[in-house]
């Protein structure tokens, strides 16, 4: 982690990471407040709330209607007032039934209004799969929310990067969808990998939105990822380390704005890209990448390989999201292939 | 009166929805211990239960015949149970069997079985449309078969039901959608999220009957649903209903229901509305034996579907990459596994 310039000793999960940037945030201005089903007594379902109705009081911490549609357009509303809603969507696999709010209103007023009116929320969202969830409670979409314009989106890994990123979200003017991976947030009955507790200074600091982060650096692939798959790289990493290959794991941090010189310095560097993304394969994160690699530096290209969910709903069951869902194994598979 | 035949009917099926979540609970936690791991153990992913619902599913479903839909939220099985869905079936798709409803691809939240046109959606409201869609169906076609779509209410203040009340309301369809009210939408009580306590003077709105069945009786369901079915059935137009229920465990499993009041947990189990039942059908003179057989042959059939289920073979992970399409495009997908955009492996 690059950006640790200071030593800090203090550990923490991901959920706490994110919800100390938004305290601190709520602390300094009055104007940012945090609404969403069952993020107020409960302190929402995936910890993401935990412990700020006891600081902030329901009239802060909102729980509010089954009414997506309501809420996060009463968001935009309230940000275009010049507030700083914080608004939650449970799974964004519910985006669905709100999507018109999300997308005809937040993510365009800013530019239908030639600049004249900004939108600047936050809109937190669970994401991802590994716990057999089906089809309706298990997707990123992180391909979705990045291919329409408008929004800046967000996918942090670590303790370190969820709170940084989320003091740059809440001070950012723009919308900004902020996808949390569940398997990583150190919730109690869902055990998160090694990697996402992290140390994490207690002052605030921002993490710039387009900053890429080199999570290991290696010589012969690069491996551009992120959220859980970071992790999931990384492992792959390691034991392609005992074969005699040496990774380059690339964390993205942020689909929008793309770091693609990061990407592009990599590639340049170990001439192999293997993309690695929880999403659907076809139309997104990892094709975007690709192509922003063979635009820009196709010469330095020797072998690319895409690791991706099919573009099928994610089944129910262990062997078949198992199967679906990009593990470790099937990354070092991957690797194997283009060297 | 109902008829002494039907009130047995009604009570097995409740008994069975009883005994079967208390059964997938067990089974649920198991191998979710010491440590509560969602995805461990035999039954993997959430899991919702409806123990202290049963009465709003028999009283309606009593009156739906095998053609007639019915659309059941994230909370489905005592719905299911009371509509005929192949017991066996659902619980091999709960725990993620090939011989599951679904293949093991939909899992508790996303069951169809299209022999009893019974299917559920995990999101909230959105089985509201295409019960609308069955009624329509129905109507055009002639038929005299209904939908039923069922929902909690929490979900009553989401789009999709407000707009699936006006399009069945103004055009007369065969629906009935039942609000099951259990005071709770996760660690929401109702009271924070509407001003409105009885949920059926939504139906005021739109021109269409709204009633209320303000205690979790049986009988009092079966009254209220057979003026509604029949309504629906005589092509005279949707109706809602509201049913309170009682929430006996936590919204999913593994809750720890911190934020409920412990004398709320209480009074949710002291109802039962199965006791009560009972209680009726002891007044009709049905004798204690006849209740203890009927219980008893409710138990086993649970105990027989969990076995069978859990003796069903995994699916193949190569069978993920079937059932995309109904008409699979010719060539080469991308939902193949072995497609790879780069020509070939190497
Ligand atoms: C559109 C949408 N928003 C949120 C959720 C998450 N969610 C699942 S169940 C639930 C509460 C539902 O409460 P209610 O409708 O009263 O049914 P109950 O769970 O009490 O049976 C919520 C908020 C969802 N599944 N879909």
């Amino acid at each position: 982690m690059s950006e640790q310039q200071e030593v800090v000793e203090r550990e923490l999960t991901m959920s706490r990471g994110m919800v100390e940037a938004i305290a601190h945030e709520m602390r300094a201005n009055d104007e940012v407040f945090y609404m969403g089903e069952d993020v107020a007594d409960y302190g929402g379902i995936f910890d993401s709330t935990e412990g700020l109705l006891d600081e902030f009081g329901h009239d802060r911490i909102m729980d509010v209607p089954i009414s997506e549609t309501a809420y996060l357009g009463a968001a935009v509303g309230a940000a275009q007032e010049g507030m700083r809603p914080i608004a939650e969507l449970m799974f964004v696999d519910f985006f669905g039934v709100a999507m018109d709010q999300i997308y005809n209103q937040m993510a365009k007023n800013t530019y239908m209004s030639g600049g004249s009116v900004s939108v600047p929320m936050v809109l937190t969202t669970a994401v991802g799969g590994t716990y057999n969830d089906a089809a309706q409670h298990s997707q990123t979409l992180y391909g979705t929310f990045a291919h329409l314009p408008g929004m800046k989106v967000v996918v942090p890994s670590t303790a370190y990067d969820a709170k940084g990123l989320m003091h740059n979200a809440i001070r950012d003017d723009d919308p900004v969808v902020y996808m949390f991976h569940k398997r990583l947030m150190g919730i109690g009955w869902m055990p998160a990998p090694d990697g996402p507790k992290t140390p994490v200074p207690e002052t605030d600091y921002t993490i710039p939105f387009g900053s890429a982060d080199v999570k290991r650096e290696g010589a012969d692939v690069t491996i551009v990822t992120l959220g859980l798959h970071v992790h999931r790289a990384l492992d792959a990493a390691d034991s392609l380390a005992e074969d005699g290959i040496d990774a380059e794991v690339v964390d993205l941090r942020t689909l929008v704005p793309l770091d693609r010189e990061t990407i592009l310095e990599s590639v340049r560097k170990t001439g192999t890209l293997v993309v690695v993304d929880e999403d659907y394969r076809s139309y997104g994160v990892t094709g975007e990448v690709v192509a922003t690699v063979t635009d820009e530096a196709l010469a330095h290209l020797d072998a690319v390989e895409r690791v991706a969910m099919p573009d099928i709903p994610i089944p129910y069951a262990r062997p078949l999201e198992t199967e679906t869902q990009p593990q470790a194994a099937d990354i070092e598979a991957a690797v194997e292939r283009t060297q | 009166m109902v008829a002494i035949s039907e009130l047995q009917e009604m009570y097995t099926d409740m008994v069975t929805a009883r005994h079967y979540e208390e059964r997938l609970q067990e089974e649920y936690l198991e191998g979710k211990q010491p440590a509560f791991d969602i995805s461990a153990g035999p039954i993997p992913g959430e899991l919702h239960l409806a123990a202290g619902q049963e009465a709003a599913a028999v009283g309606v479903c009593q009156h739906l015949r095998d053609d007639d839909t019915v659309t059941a939220p994230h909370r489905p099985h005592h719905v299911a149970i009371a509509k005929g869905v192949d017991l066996k079936r659902m619980t091999a798709e709960i725990f993620g069997r090939e011989s599951g409803l679904c293949r093991g691809k939909g899992g508790h939240m996303h069951l169809f079985d299209p022999d009893v046109n019974f299917a559920c959606s995990g999101i909230i409201a959105e089985g509201c449309p295409p019960a609308a869609g069955a009624g329509l169906a129905a109507q055009k076609r002639n038929s005299d078969s209904v939908a039923v779509a069922y929902l909690g209410e929490g979900a009553i203040d989401q789009g999709g039901f407000f707009e699936s009340l006006n399009f069945a309301a103004v055009h007369d369809l065969p629906v009935v959608f039942v609000i099951e009210d259990n005071d709770w939408a996760i660690s929401m009580p109702k009271e924070r999220v509407t001003d409105v306590d009885d949920g059926s003077q939504r139906a005021a709105g739109f021109d269409m009957p709204g009633v209320r069945v303000d205690h979790d009786d049986a009988v009092a369901v079966y009254e209220a649903a057979e003026r509604a079915v029949g309504r629906a059935r005589d092509r005279n137009g949707p109706t809602l209903m509201e049913i309170q229920v009682h929430r006996r465990m936590g919204h999913f499993m593994g809750d720890p229901q911190t934020y409920r009041p412990e004398d709320d947990q209480t009074a949710a189990t002291e109802r039962d509305s199965i006791d009560r039942l009972e209680a009726d059908l002891r007044a009709r003179g049905v004798e204690d034996t006849t209740i203890k057989n009927l219980r008893d042959a409710a138990e086993d059939r649970v105990e027989e579907a969990i076995e069978w289920a859990k003796d069903q073979p995994e699916p193949d992970p190569e069978t993920a990459h079937e059932d995309m399409f109904a008409n699979p495009p010719s060539g080469v997908t991308d939902t193949d596994p072995e497609f790879d955009l780069m020509g070939g492996d190497d």
